[in-house]
């Protein structure tokens, strides 16, 4: 699937989430940034400025070939260089799961983009729930597909717990997002009842506090 | 007759696309007396020339110019073949040509031989006009923003004003973020690679021995040398630490590993028993063939002063920066320009508002890595320069 000649519905469900929340022409980092699809979405459906932070050498190099602005490394210490304000909006998709300091990494992206979008498989879901009251084991669902021994997600955070670290951290979050979908859908909806229970994804826009 | 006509152009496109690229070695003089060059040594110099050659074609609007700058003991033929009886071609022939990385049929590719080497350019082998002997010693100090100055003088008599990329590796990195940080209205993008903001202690140490053993050969005559043999085997000597810096344990390891060379069992003497030994010394007397002892000197020191990060601040942090986009590329196994000096750069880069790229290959090969076949490195430079391409399409056609 390209990214760029896909149209907007046609994407993962909750990239065309975090799409909408994006206004055209806007400096974009994503943290993560993988093979490079948000970004190669976003240049194309709004026009973005966009940088992207990918760990592998190889994902770097898809980057690079596909036309994007990217940089090798670890993002908790890449994005500690730039400048106050420097974007207009932060993503970081699925990726806050696998973050050694979010506590100190929330504040510093807040720092550095008017506009922080995060979004997180909830381990709050019914299905995780019951998997280990049932099983006994720890789960392993559509979204959170690993065993323990081989998972990279070292934290463990459902929609309600993030909601309680923003509260506590004196962030607010100015959007938000509860959806079911699989993990590569395009099609999806919006949880509007029961989230914790009943979401698979939460999304979140956050903003620094005046 | 149309038939005929198209058929021949076929014939002949399919010719072209087997020749050997031909390219000519040019030259450019300039600063002559008594409006010479003035150095950052302030010390003046002229006349100056400067080796160069050309591949492609520069188009109407002059926009696909790139530059590419060689390192430390290299030169003006970075691709192609002088002739038919030319045993080699240049020295980046995997990255430049037609259909390659740096793909000649799109680009108008620039490669000139730096100001203080002996590639056809004015250097300390070069007759100082005054004496009508060799500069030798007189030769003035020269930096790297001094041959930079030199290349400025080159590109304006070529009629560009906007170069889409510039590129090298090593001492021509060097040169990259001079060109950026003393010309950044001229860049639009440029690819330092394998390169640093300054020499480390340990880069000037290599340095200092090279120089030590080439002034210690009795040949060397306190650098007037030239109605002599010359300092062969300071030269030598010097190549070897040279080389040594640019490989790594790992590729040494896989490359000689500790096999002997045309023996089985030691020598118990001072022959040479090593294939690693073997290897340094056929380069040490390969490079006396080619290479001027005191341009290795003046360039190993201008590589030694070259610093952007002075104490009156990083010259890097400079809003006219900011305009240029940057592709920096280090490699996994080099020791001499480690990836932290080029993260060091990227830093500096992003912290000034850049649009830069940063990637890191993976290779065994140390230093020499930027030189050798790599994919990965293709495919970025390629990608890479398309999309600057692009870019300036679109802007223009705004």
């Amino acid at each position: 699937m390209n990214p760029e000649t896909t149209p907007l519905d046609k994407t993962r469900f909750d990239l065309q989430i975090i799409a909408s929340w994006i206004e055209p022409g806007s400096r974009v980092l994503d943290l993560g940034c993988g093979h490079g699809d948000l970004l190669l979405m976003l240049k194309r459906h709004k026009q973005i400025n966009g940088t992207g932070i990918e760990l592998s050498e190889e994902k770097v190099g898809r980057c690079i070939e596909r036309g994007l602005t990217v940089l090798q490394g670890d993002f908790s210490e890449e994005i500690l260089d730039y400048p106050d304000h420097r974007f207009d909006c932060v993503v970081l998709s699925q990726t806050l799961q696998q973050v050694m300091n979010p506590k100190e990494l929330i504040p510093e992206l807040l720092r550095i983009g008017k506009r922080v979008i995060v979004s997180f498989p909830n381990f709050g879901h019914w299905q995780v729930r019951l998997q280990v009251l049932l099983t006994g084991q720890a789960p392993v669902t559509g979204q959170l597909p690993y065993e323990w021994y081989d998972t990279p997600n070292i934290r463990v955070i459902s929609i309600k717990d993030f909601k309680q670290f923003l509260r506590m951290t004196g962030i607010k979050p100015v959007k938000e997002v509860a959806i079911n979908s699989h993990h590569h859908d395009e099609n999806g909806h919006i949880i509007k009842y029961l989230i914790n229970l009943r979401a698979t994804y939460g999304i979140m826009m956050l903003e620094r506090s005046a | 007759m149309q038939q005929i006509k198209r058929l021949m152009e076929k014939a002949s496109d399919k010719k072209n696309s087997t020749a050997p690229l031909r390219v000519k070695k040019q030259y450019f003089t300039f600063a002559e007396p008594p409006n010479e060059m003035i150095l950052d040594s302030g010390a003046r110099l002229g006349p100056i020339t400067l080796a160069y050659e050309t591949l492609g074609r520069l188009n109407a609007d002059k926009s696909n110019a790139v530059v590419i700058l060689h390192a430390c003991s290299g030169d003006s033929h970075v691709a192609g073949y002088y002739g038919d009886d030319d045993p080699r071609p240049g020295w980046w022939e995997n990255m430049v040509g037609p259909g390659k990385p740096v793909d000649t049929n799109r680009y108008f590719v620039i490669c000139s031989n730096i100001l203080g080497s002996c590639m056809g350019s004015t250097g300390p082998s070069s007759i100082n006009p005054k004496t009508g002997r060799p500069y030798g010693f007189d030769f003035p100090m020269v930096t790297i923003r001094d041959m930079v100055r030199a290349q400025k003088h080159l590109i304006d008599h070529l009629g560009i004003t906007r170069i889409m990329s510039m590129l090298g590796g090593s001492v021509g990195g060097m040169q990259v973020l001079r060109w950026c940080t003393d010309y950044p209205e001229m860049v639009v993008s440029a690819i330092p690679l394998a390169t640093t903001t300054r020499h480390s202690a340990q880069a000037i140490a290599f340095d200092e021995v090279a120089r030590q053993a080439i002034m210690a050969d009795p040949d060397w005559q306190g650098g007037n040398y030239y109605d002599g043999p010359g300092p062969r085997h300071g030269l030598a000597v010097a190549r070897m630490i040279g080389h040594i810096t640019y490989l790594s344990d790992e590729s040494m390891r896989n490359k000689f590993g500790r096999r002997l060379q045309n023996r089985s069992s030691l020598s118990f003497d001072f022959a040479g028993d090593f294939q690693v030994e073997s290897y340094l010394r056929y380069q040490g007397a390969k490079f006396v063939e080619r290479f001027d002892a005191n341009s290795l000197l003046y360039i190993t020191k201008a590589s030694d002063y070259f610093d952007l990060e002075g104490d009156d601040g990083s010259a890097l942090l400079d809003e006219r920066l900011t305009a240029i986009r940057f592709m920096v590329i280090s490699f996994s196994s080099d020791w001499l320009y480690p990836t932290y000096q080029s993260r060091a750069l990227v830093s500096k880069l992003k912290k000034n508002g850049c649009d830069v790229s940063f990637c890191e290959i993976d290779a065994q090969w140390g230093h020499d890595a930027f030189l050798l076949p790599n994919k990965q490195l293709d495919s970025i430079i390629s990608s890479f320069l398309n999309r600057i391409d692009h870019e300036s399409r679109n802007n223009t056609a705004r």
